[in-house]
């Protein structure tokens, strides 16, 4: 693209995916240098007052606590993640088809959807249990726990996006004589992704969270195994506790920052410049 | 487009919304290869007829002909083109151009090849490759008139083509599509309410009244298209619009 900012009529400048990536970057540096802070004080609290470490641990021994357990953390890490990237999966492999048949047929519209929102209402949290009993101790009661918990915000997601496209630019293909499979393709599914996404990135929060609930009721393997045996040593670990905590939390991050990407790869529109 | 000597005619068209009447009888012949403008106040269902035309809605009373035979079934006969520019923000200029050969059947890659040449014809070549929001509003216009065109149709329906354009942008426009369209040379139906498009644009100025929509006057423009864009100041051309002016305030006053 060469003589791009010479030539009428172009609204954006030269390069606006590398710009927006150094907004991205700068917009990092205040909850850094936040989170840097108050572990500062925390560690400065806990060394002046002499704090009992089985009760609230500095976040230096919580670090250093934690890396000596690596050889257990990391099995652990690797369990979870696969607990929660299956039940995300399987929760995207049946809201979306769902999603798009609450689109396509009326009566399946008000059939189904109130009773999606409905279901909403059940504590899923105290299913654990009885998925427990449903699905054994392995990895499936983890993989369904995590898909109930994140199937409600991509398919609301995906259901009101596929409804948010424009009925005039629909009216407007109609008179090019496209098929209702067109309509859906070219105009309704991409319309409904940044939803989808929203939706995604929701279910992205729960997905360790819940998988670690699941854990808890009954599991060999994962991080609420791990922090649960930490919890339960004589004496108690609470540092490693803490630090599997920070751990769930970097991976719920790092998770959220691929489904970003996901994102920007699903939506080139968006960012990029011309080809 | 066969040897019928109206390529589209609307006969006693009624149309109605629950108690409002919005269309009343409405009858109106336009020549193959001739541009006719409905000129009429803000909602008094132009709109409404070119949803009928389009095959969007069916008229409660009336048919439309196309070569003159009645058509029922007329989604596809003519290429529409709504006040905005309702361009598909996830397709580049080439895909949304090539749109409707998609819609056919037609491959994508197909569908842009077919685009690459009316976009290099038309100006737009450097934008092939350009997402819909980096484009401005004039662009993003022309874009949508090629993809109007693209399927060579033998009817073109304008719903006030220019309406959300400011006025600088909408009169190098016009002159541009009044180039394209004589270039082409389809039969087309344009709605507006703006006199000095009507005037510059058309063969035959068609006046409607208010709400409901019926034919008041019409008003041959009978100079050769395309015109240039000194025309607009041309002594006859002033006259034509004063006539369109009074004749849309006439229909205004009648019952």
């Amino acid at each position: 693209m060469r003589t791009v900012a010479a030539l009428p009529g172009v609204a954006a400048g030269s390069t606006p995916q590398r710009r927006r990536s150094l907004l991205r970057l700068g917009r990092l540096g205040p909850p850094v240098v936040l989170l840097a802070a108050a572990a500062g004080a925390w560690q400065a609290i806990t060394s002046a007052l002499h704090v009992d470490p089985t009760v609230l641990p500095g976040p230096v021994l919580v670090v250093t606590a934690t890396w000596a357990e690596r050889a257990q953390l990391w099995p652990a890490m690797v369990t979870t993640t696969l607990e929660a990237l299956l039940g995300l999966a399987l929760s995207v492999a049946v809201a979306l088809p769902l999603a798009v048949s609450i689109d396509w047929w009326r009566p399946v519209r008000s059939g189904v959807y109130p009773l999606i929102v409905a279901s909403q209402t059940l504590p899923v949290i105290v299913l654990a249990p009885l998925v427990v009993i449903w699905f054994g101790f392995g990895l499936g009661p983890k993989i369904a726990l995590v898909a109930l918990f994140s199937f409600f915000p991509i398919a609301v997601g995906a259901v009101q996006g596929l409804g948010s496209a424009d009925p005039e630019v629909l009216d407007l293909l109609r008179t090019m004589r496209a098929t209702r499979r067109q309509l859906l393709t070219k105009v309704k599914l991409p319309c409904a992704l940044p939803q989808v996404f929203t939706g995604l990135e929701i279910s992205v929060t729960y997905a360790f969270t819940s998988a670690i609930v699941a854990e808890w009721v009954g599991a060999t393997q994962g991080l609420g195994v791990f922090m649960t045996a930490a919890a339960n040593d004589a004496p108690r670990q609470t540092d490693v506790v803490l630090g599997a905590t920070v751990v769930t939390a970097l991976l719920t991050v790092a998770l959220f920052g691929v489904v970003a990407a996901l994102q920007r790869a699903a939506m080139p529109w968006r960012s990029r410049g011309p080809a | 487009m066969t040897g019928s000597p109206v390529a589209l005619e609307l006969r006693g068209i009624s149309h109605r919304f629950g108690d409002l009447l919005a269309v009343e009888r409405v009858d109106l012949c336009v020549a193959p290869g001739e541009l006719v403008a409905l000129i009429g106040p803000s909602g008094c269902g132009k709109s409404t007829l070119f949803d009928i035309v389009a095959g969007l809605a069916q008229p409660d009373a009336g048919e439309v002909r196309f070569d003159g035979r009645p058509v029922a079934d007329r989604l596809g006969a003519s290429a529409y083109m709504p006040q905005r520019d309702a361009l598909l923000p996830w397709r580049r200029v080439d895909a949304n151009v090539g749109l409707p050969l998609e819609l056919q059947g037609r491959r994508r890659a197909e569908a842009r090849r077919v685009a690459r040449p009316l976009l290099e014809r038309f100006g737009l070549a450097d934008f092939a490759g350009y997402w819909p929001w980096q484009l401005s509003g004039g662009m993003r216009h022309r874009v949508a008139f090629l993809r109007t065109v693209i399927s060579r149709p033998g009817l073109v329906l304008l719903d006030e083509p220019f309406g959300d354009l400011d006025g600088l942008t909408r009169a190098d426009l016009q002159e541009w599509l009044g180039d394209l369209l004589v270039e082409l040379g389809p039969t087309v139906a344009l709605v507006t309410h703006d006199v000095a498009e009507a005037v510059f644009l058309a063969d035959r100025v068609v006046v409607l009244t208010p709400r409901p929509a019926r034919v008041a006057a019409e008003i041959p423009v009978g100079l050769p298209r395309p015109r240039p864009a000194a025309s607009r100041e041309a002594p006859e051309v002033v006259a034509l619009e004063r006539q369109v002016r009074e004749a849309l305030h006439e229909a205004a006053w009648v019952p």
